[in-house]
């Protein structure tokens, strides 16, 4: 046998190893490179490879996703986006009008996403009218944790209102213990921001002012009296808070050192990660006031062009993440609930439950909203210039009046 | 033959350089000023839209912080930090014995990246870590000293860290000033019963002129272009308070997908540079024209 013979018979059998099926392949870029969350896109991982795919893995950290997205903008330039990228709210709709986003809407519709997702959280998956981006997972950012030992040594029940929780912080502040565990960072300035101005003037308010960007819900009466509450708020943080990193801030709920948290159910896998017990340790509720604002992380997928191994590779991604199996493990593992409603959970702890429970409650009175501090109710340029002042005014002694002047401004000027 | 290749190979030799910063340099300058002219947001576009940018810039209070910052801490910055380095290095130019130990350690905090130093005195100002809690556990129950914490005290916490890292490297620079004034002037002026001080303030500092013009250029460029230590330090917090226009261009560019606002901060911080460096170049150049 000579070896042209060899390499003949070799590349037959390569032929017969390969049939000519495409090869799901997907490239991935993400920023979950943390413990849990790395492990949460593993398992994605894990169910792409025993379906046959090839995943290229992606992961960019830094700066919270702005390293990622600045690899992301290369890769488009350059012409060659990755097949599925961790994007959510209102940037899918932004690089849609890039003109670079691809319609899955064939996989959507066989696994009858429109049955199974709420709507308004659909929506945001759709890029006129087709669906082009598929959600992992719910998380809901008006929160309260609190110490159980501390709120009960003290005889104070979790608040309903602000009212109430300015009384109970008045009071833990004459025991020597501070009120309210806070990192002075603008997002989590915005995030205490948002949950005030859904409890103090409810979902129909907070749609016009932080959503809709209504100019006179901005200017408003009410306005002004959250920035009020937010002044009050600001007294009962500890002089410390400055540049302090949110999950420090639950160290000090955790530790006693503090009483309260406002933070999205992320801080709950913080719980859970130290050992701590729901209802045992720590108590959750939903910040004074009714209403749910989410925060839906999804992958947007890109136009691969007519690459069969890549657009195969889109499809079966998209199938999956959607799916009961890895909506319930990747939930389990990051600390929210799945986004599908009919998924069982049995597994998760109480508070996933409430969440879940309030979630399909508030999703037919509208009072289901998006978040704005984190990027799920407007585009980065007017959330960044509210942001800007709802910062400025909690970290300066600006007065409520000049901050809503400042609001509105501001909006005015990011239009 | 020869002749040829002395005409042109300097020229060869020269051209990759040239290109490349006419395109990386000088290119891309072009470009971010094309940018800062359209409403480019996450991706550039390239559809001229006029002056728009420009005017939203200037309408944003937190635009105004940083420029603000950026007067108050390069002014304080530059200023302390050729105050203290000529200081330092006439204490040093005493003929003292332990002078090339001591010069190193004041040399030392140059060859810390800023990021360190600003992480290092994070955690000595820190209030409930560094010096203050270290104070009050003396028995000083009443000292405060939060500056870091405090949103009008914040920027000078970042005079404080530049200026320790950056006074011995103008203490060096200031040092070889000193040295190469000629010993024989200063012979004869001691020589005439005139004063030390008086020999410092008429001759030698008058004759360092150029030493003070390049140690002003380079700290007023580190000054414009801080980035790294304002987020290793404060993060630019608190709120915005210690924003400079290079940690607001990065938050547009970066974090809020603006890249036309992002483009026309840069183009101002470009303008301030040349504020500076123009009239510098100027004077340069006529000196050597004459």
């Amino acid at each position: 046998m000579t070896i042209k013979h060899v390499i003949a018979a070799s590349s037959a059998m390569a032929l017969l190893a390969f049939p000519a099926v495409a090869e799901p392949t997907a490239e991935v870029l993400h920023w979950w490179t943390s413990g849990g969350e790395a492990k949460s896109v593993a398992v994605l991982q894990e169910q792409f490879k025993e379906r046959g795919g090839v995943w290229t893995d992606m992961p960019v950290a830094g700066g919270g996703g702005d390293a990622a997205m600045t690899a992301l903008r290369a890769r488009v330039l350059s012409g060659n986006p990755p097949t599925a990228v961790q994007l959510k709210g209102p940037a899918i709709q932004e690089w849609y009008e890039e003109g670079v986003l691809a319609d899955i809407s064939d996989v959507a519709e066989e696994q009858h996403w429109g049955d199974v997702l709420p709507a308004q959280i659909a929506e945001h998956m759709k890029c006129d009218g087709h669906w082009c981006a598929a959600p992992v997972n719910v998380h809901r950012v008006n929160w309260i944790w609190g110490n159980k030992k501390i709120l009960d040594d003290n005889g104070i029940a979790m608040p309903t209102t602000w009212e109430e929780f300015n009384a109970a912080a008045e009071k833990l502040k004459a025991a020597g213990i501070t009120p309210l565990a806070h990192g002075g960072q603008a997002w989590q300035d915005a995030t205490v921001f948002e949950t005030v101005v859904l409890g103090m003037g409810g979902p129909e308010f907070y749609q016009k002012a932080l959503v809709d960007l209504d100019m006179d819900a901005l200017g408003s009466d009410t306005m002004i009296k959250v920035f009020d509450e937010m002044r009050v708020l600001r007294g009962f943080v500890d002089e410390n808070y400055p540049g302090r990193d949110w999950n420090l801030a639950t160290a000090m709920v955790m530790n006693g050192e503090a009483a309260f948290q406002i933070m999205g159910d992320w801080a709950k896998g913080e719980f859970l990660a130290a050992g701590k017990k729901p209802g045992v340790d720590f108590t959750c509720a939903a910040t004074p006031g009714h209403g749910f604002l989410y925060n839906v992380d999804s992958f947007a997928m890109f136009d691969v062009g007519d690459d069969a191994d890549k657009v195969a590779g889109q499809k079966l991604l998209a199938e999956l993440i959607v799916a009961p199996s890895f909506q319930e493990t990747f939930n389990l593992n990051k600390g929210s609930i799945p986004v599908r409603t009919d998924v069982s959970l049995d597994k998760f702890d109480d508070c996933a439950k409430l969440s879940s429970k309030d979630m399909n409650a508030d999703a037919k009175d509208g009072s289901l909203l998006p978040s704005y501090a984190h990027g799920m109710a407007l585009r980065g340029e007017p959330a960044g210039a509210i942001t800007d002042v709802v910062t400025a005014h909690f970290n300066s002694d600006m007065t409520s009046e000049e901050a809503v002047k400042q609001l509105q401004d501001a909006v005015a000027n990011a239009m | 033959m020869s002749n040829l290749l002395e005409r042109w190979v300097p020229k060869v030799v020269l051209a990759p350089t040239f290109v490349a910063v006419l395109i990386f340099v000088y290119g891309f300058i072009g470009w971010t000023a094309w940018i800062s002219l359209t409403k480019s947001k996450i991706m550039p576009r390239y559809e001229i839209d006029g002056f728009d940018q420009y005017t939203k810039l200037f309408a944003t209070p937190r635009w105004d912080t940083a420029m603000n910052n950026l007067y108050l801490f390069g002014g304080l910055f530059i200023v302390i930090s050729m105050v203290l380095g000529l200081m330092l290095a006439i204490f040093l130019d005493q003929k003292i014995r332990t002078e090339g130990v001591i010069r190193t350690i004041y040399l030392y905090p140059m060859a810390l990246s800023m990021i360190v130093t600003g992480t290092a005195w994070k955690w000595i100002l820190n209030p409930q870590h560094g010096i203050e809690a270290m104070v009050q556990g003396w028995g000083f129950a009443g000292f405060r000293f939060d500056w870091l914490v405090n949103p009008d005290m914040a920027i000078y916490t970042i005079v404080l860290a530049g200026v320790w890292q950056s006074s011995g490297f103008v203490m060096a620079l200031f040092l070889a000033g000193l040295r190469s004034v000629d010993g024989e002037i200063i012979k004869a002026a001691q020589v005439d019963g005139i004063p030390n001080w008086r020999i410092y303030t008429a001759i030698i500092i008058p004759s360092m002129a150029p030493i003070f013009l390049s140690a002003f250029i380079v700290l007023s460029h580190l000054a414009i272009k801080s980035f790294d230590l304002v987020v290793a330090l404060t993060g630019g917090g608190p709120g915005y308070a210690t924003d400079l226009p290079a940690t607001y261009m990065y938050a547009m560019a970066f974090s809020r997908g603006n890249l036309g606002q992002a483009a026309s901060s840069a183009m101002i911080m470009m303008a301030v540079v040349f504020a500076i460096v123009v009239p510098y170049l100027y004077s340069e150049l006529r000196a050597k024209h004459d």
